[in-house]
């Protein structure tokens, strides 16, 4: 640490860290968003088929590929991995993982059958073009996928059919919720903030223990504590079917629905939003209110014009932090959400782990990671332009 | 305000203050509940002391897949706190020493882990580790970790470095001591408890964190957070209760203990 060079100094100190998080965390983050455009199962599956597909002109039925199809069936049944050919295969086009199978059977017994003899749908060019067109390793389908969309067998672009249609409506649903939430967090936390940077010491202490606790309480915590409060056999319930304001069919749906993860983030992200205003509140002189009082303004119209531009810079914060956080949020929706309440986190987490559908799960991460960083780049930014910087 | 105004504004605040801590406060009582159930029942409510027990705390206690579960999350911590505490306090005291512009570049990469919504971590790291064969293993969660709880560290040491002196350091330099002396005599002390707190964060971040957990880890590696995550969503029972109020207490000591440190701090700066 050499006063003549405080820089290289820095730098010795900081790369530990930069390194580490390049390798933990970006170079993980790089991997994802490769996934959503390359995907070599398909390739790493019919080798033969891709080679030969890959110098076809795609037109009419290539013999040459008809071979090579014929050896990848071959050794895929030999090692056991037509089911999950056949599987793959079908999620890119409905209808292949039947084809497959009889082909697969059909070779087993007489190897050197023609493939157009065992089914005509190999005699149809689609097919080859379609095929032409999985085997390749790099691919846009995903990306496609994850915006509804889909590809004809001649390439061209067309909306998923209705009943497919899933993902764009959730980054809708997923926006709305958190643009709800946001306001939610708005309107109890602007008060909350204000009664924090107004009180007295020991008061103001009490205040900011409260909005700490459940901040630094896990987030499994939480959700179990609103699943007892809120549940259909929950303390909420039971209470107001105790005091007879509901019957025993009307016990309230409070949770295991989107109700349940709009309260339930509230409460979590409600933290967020105080503390980043408090101390922007915490911050301001006094004499601006004082003088606007003096000067004869009622106090409505001193906090209109005076008080809440002033804070406006903490609002940004709070809002734009817990926009952001829910955003991606998983833990909350995935358990008190039920059905209804899931957001595109949740799908992201189903297709990696239940269908498996990895591509199409790196795809959905890579527009939601698109969308947040173009938020948390481009709002403060606005913000800066639309004076809300103190 | 007049006192009518001033009255329903405190008011509204009790309510929103109620709103962020009784659920957690509800959990505590239901969790000496001697029947499978999450709702108070008669006796509990006419306090009579039959109505009360300590089954499930019994329960979480005797079961190996809970001890299991806390042994593997203290160990995750225990390497995961030294070490983003040891790289973020580092890269803190880095970072007030690069020139503005590459400052503000390294200070974005830093911050990344806490922008980007932690399923899409997770989804990378698992497509990053597969390959490797570190999945269900501890090191891939110890690394994703790390990466979460090291930017926490950054900004606890940064914010009690700005109210750090430098021209300290230039007095220890004229009075003879080297640097590496001088940081251990002069700054390490100062910055003291915001390494302190920054560590506290650091563990905090790893012990509670459930999505990487998910994601990373087998059977053997099963985190508290994971076993909370099967009381709730596979087998809701009762234990889930006396292991969250535990959790509770453990927070509310270890908040106690950060506004110490905090109060400790202020006294020594006051001092100073």
């Amino acid at each position: 640490m050499n006063a003549a060079s405080p820089s290289r100094a820095g730098w010795a100190l900081v790369l530990p860290l930069v390194a580490f998080i390049a390798i933990a965390f970006l170079a993980p983050i790089a991997t994802m968003l490769l996934r959503s455009v390359h995907d070599p199962e398909i390739t790493d599956l019919m080798p033969r088929t891709r080679q030969a597909l890959a110098r076809w002109d795609g037109i009419g039925v290539p013999q040459m590929a008809a071979e090579a199809v014929t050896a990848d069936l071959q050794e895929a049944s030999a090692t056991n991995q037509i089911g999950r050919l056949a599987q793959r295969l079908n999620r890119e086009q409905n209808g292949l993982r039947r084809l497959i199978d009889v082909t697969a059977r059909e070779l087993e017994q007489n190897p050197d059958t023609q493939l157009a003899r065992i089914d005509p749908g190999w005699s149809d060019p689609d097919l080859w073009r379609i095929l032409a067109r999985v085997t390749s390793p790099w691919t846009g389908r995903h990306l496609l996928n994850a915006l509804d969309v889909t590809v004809t067998a001649d390439g061209a672009l067309v909306r998923q059919e209705e009943v497919r249609r899933l993902y764009v409506d959730l980054f809708l649903r997923t926006a709305w919720v958190a643009a709800l939430v946001t306001l939610i967090c708005a309107l109890l936390g602007y008060p909350y903030a204000y009664a924090m940077a107004a009180s007295g010491p020991s008061l103001r202490t009490l205040l900011l223990f409260l909005v700490l606790l459940p901040f630094w309480t896990s987030l499994l915590v939480r959700a179990t504590a609103w699943i007892v409060l809120l549940q259909r056999r929950g303390v909420i319930n039971e209470g107001l079917l105790a005091m007879g304001l509901i019957s025993e069919t009307g016990r309230l749906d409070l949770i295991y629905n989107m109700t349940g993860t709009i309260i339930v983030m509230v409460h979590v992200l409600l933290p967020f939003f105080v503390l980043p205003l408090y101390s922007v509140m915490a911050g301001l002189p006094t004499s601006y209110v004082r003088a606007s009082a003096s000067l004869g303004a009622h106090p409505l119209r001193t906090f209109a014009r005076v008080y809440l531009p002033l804070t406006y810079p903490g609002v940004a914060a709070g809002g734009l932090l817990v926009f952001i956080l829910s955003l991606g949020y998983y833990v909350t929706p995935a358990l008190v959400g039920g059905r209804t309440g899931q957001l595109i986190s949740n799908q992201i987490a189903f297709h990696m782990q239940r269908s498996l559908n990895w591509g199409l799960a790196a795809a959905l991460g890579t527009l939601l990671l698109l969308a947040v960083l173009l938020l948390a780049l481009t709002l403060p930014r606005l913000a800066e332009r639309g004076g809300l910087r103190a | 305000m007049n006192r009518l105004a001033r009255f329903g504004f405190y008011l509204l605040c009790g309510l929103i203050a109620a709103f962020l801590v009784l659920p957690l406060l509800v959990i505590v009582p239901l969790s000496f509940n001697p029947e499978p159930y999450f709702s108070f029942t008669p006796a509990m409510l006419q306090l009579d002391p039959a109505g009360w027990s300590l089954r499930w705390y019994r329960e979480i206690a005797e079961s190996a897949q809970w001890r299991l579960a806390l042994r593997n999350s203290l160990s995750i911590a225990a390497v995961v706190t030294p070490l983003a505490t040891l790289l973020g306090t580092m890269a803190a005291l880095g970072l007030r020493r690069l020139p503005t512009r590459p400052r503000k570049m390294v200070a974005v990469i830093i911050a990344s882990p806490l922008v980007v919504p932690v399923i899409l971590f997770a989804t990378g790291v698992y497509f990053f580790l597969a390959p490797l064969g570190l999945t269900q293993s501890f090191t891939g969660i110890i690394l994703a970790h790390t990466a979460l709880a090291a930017p926490y560290v950054v900004v606890t040491v940064g914010s009690t470095l700005t109210t750090f002196d430098e021209r300290l350091l230039r007095a220890a330099s004229i009075l003879g001591s080297p640097p590496l002396s001088a940081f251990f005599k002069v700054t390490l002390p100062l910055i003291a408890p915001g390494i302190a707190s920054g560590a506290l964060f650091a563990f905090v971040t790893s012990f509670d964190e459930a999505v990487i957990a998910l994601f990373l880890a087998g059977y053997d590696q099963r985190t508290i957070p994971l076993q909370m995550w099967s009381g709730v969503r596979d087998q809701l029972s009762p234990a889930v209760l006396a292991a969250a109020t535990l959790m509770v207490l453990l927070v509310t000591i270890i908040m106690l203990a950060a506004m110490l440190i905090a109060r400790s701090a202020r006294s020594a700066g006051a001092r100073r």
